[in-house]
């Protein structure tokens, strides 16, 4: 509940909304609460809502961490 | 040295321990509390105590948000599933806390209620969305770093005319449950790691009252290990100086003011509660949002009649002291006997960001020797 992942966005949707991907898993997100997001921007997911662009570095450094810990997809509730 | 090989960048964690240990001054101790469940984890995981020099010390802080709601907020939740019919909808570091009598919402959902765990706010909008005919309620819970998402769904749920959705909210605030940290007798704290995430939100500007009335540092910290050993140096060149501001060292996302927009959802959804009672801190003003009245057809507690009760905690679990950070998971004689993560008896064996899981998980044979060195 309280990481946070960063993800990518590949598709921007209407009201709102995104297609992220994070470590091969995409998910349907809100990018409403983060000004001007752009396809292939890195963004903070929190509980289904981004919070703020990262930068590819960041993103990618901490993604390969979290991965390393099986974190991303206890985060992202694959599979439920 | 026998994590550093974990981190990203084991040099620099090297650098980082060796710089740390150099200008730390023997004569003195340096406690500081991470207020945060998430560093209290990355703390255990990458073994940062064993990096630091023993006169450094990590007091964990009340930062998990699972581990501080009071049993009464979760029997009262059970009862919106058992005795009102709805649609529980939850994050799943919820499911296994124990409530009074042990019960759980696991337990709860076995037998029979309707409770579902989401990922996100959104997951649960799409439930009420499906089930017209049922009252679907969520269970808002955290610090800053998810009320703008619960804040966000409430929006929606009006925007969609949605009548068969609310909140039952838990949400807290930072800064409120750091000063009455601060305000408790009988704790030494030397600085503060502050909270990554709920930073990014709240902005680095939150903090300053705080650190300007109680004269302690505060560096606001990444959650990666390199990040937290960073910080720890930030906090020991503070105390060695005698300085005591607010330093961001997690800059790189945290602003000043934060995320203006999510504050702004903040603002127009919730109102602050006179007082909230936590686990281990008790009543705490100005420290919790509830729902706006206006927005009263959202509010689970207005929707629904949650009676009065008296729940009641277990009797020899020190979650309490332990999220005050007055007391340790070795100084509570349940901790690894009766109180597992398999049978917890407190929510801070619970959650991953709990003291005493985190000190189960990494550190269970030393603290087990500990108590029995202790008897």
């Amino acid at each position: 509940m309280c990481l946070a992942i960063p993800a990518q966005v590949v598709e921007l949707l209407p009201d709102g909304m995104a297609t992220v991907s994070a470590g091969g898993i995409t998910r349907s997100v809100s990018v409403a609460l983060v000004d001007d997001v752009a396809l292939g921007d890195y963004v903070l997911l929190h509980v289904g809502y981004a919070l703020h662009k990262i930068s590819a570095e960041e993103a990618e450094a901490t993604l390969k961490m979290m991965a390393e810990a099986g974190l991303i997809e206890e985060e992202l509730g694959a599979g439920q | 040295m026998k994590y550093v090989s974990e981190f990203r960048d084991p040099a620099l964690a090297q650098s980082l321990a060796t710089a740390i240990a150099r200008e730390v001054d023997p004569a003195r101790s340096y406690a500081f509390m991470e207020f945060c469940g998430g560093h209290t984890h990355a703390i255990f995981r990458y073994g940062v105590q064993d990096l630091v020099p023993s006169n450094v010390r990590f007091v964990h802080g009340p930062g998990c948000p699972v581990c501080v709601l009071p049993m009464r907020r979760l029997d009262d939740a059970l009862e919106l599933a058992e005795r009102h019919g709805v649609i529980l909808a939850t994050y799943g570091d919820m499911m296994r806390v124990p409530g009074s009598g042990r019960r759980s919402m696991l337990t709860a959902r076995g037998a029979g209620a309707d409770i579902r765990m989401v990922y996100s706010p959104l997951d649960a909008l799409a439930l009420a969305r499906d089930n017209p005919g049922r009252q679907v309620v969520f269970m808002g819970i955290g610090f800053e770093t998810t009320t703008p998402a619960t804040g966000m769904a409430i929006l929606t749920a009006r925007a969609q005319s949605l009548t068969n959705f609310s909140v039952f909210c838990n949400h807290v605030l930072t800064p409120p449950a750091m000063e009455h940290v601060l305000a408790a007798p009988g704790i030494a704290l030397d600085g503060f790691l502050g909270p990554s995430h709920v930073s990014t939100v709240i902005g680095a500007g939150a903090y300053r009252p705080l650190v300007a009335q109680y004269g302690r540092p505060m560096v606001i910290a990444g959650f990666e290990p390199l990040d937290v050993l960073q910080s720890v140096l930030m906090l020991v060149r503070q105390v060695n100086e005698g300085r005591r501001e607010v330093e961001n060292q997690y800059s790189r996302v945290v602003t000043e003011a934060g995320n203006t927009r999510a504050k702004e959802v903040i603002e127009e959804v919730f109102a602050l509660r006179e007082t909230f009672e936590w686990r281990g801190l008790g009543s705490v003003p100005r420290s919790a949002r509830a729902i706006r009245p206006e927005l009263a057809d959202f509010d689970a507690e207005a929707r629904f009649a949650i009676s009065e009760k008296q729940s009641r905690e277990v009797k020899s679990c020190e979650c309490p002291a332990i999220l005050r950070g007055v007391k340790q998971p070795k100084d509570c004689k349940l901790f690894g006997k009766a109180c597992t993560p398999e049978t917890p008896m407190g929510a801070c064996m619970v959650s991953s960001e709990g003291s005493c899981a985190a000190y189960y998980t990494y550190r269970r044979a030393e603290t087990m020797a500990e108590m029995e060195a202790a008897e």
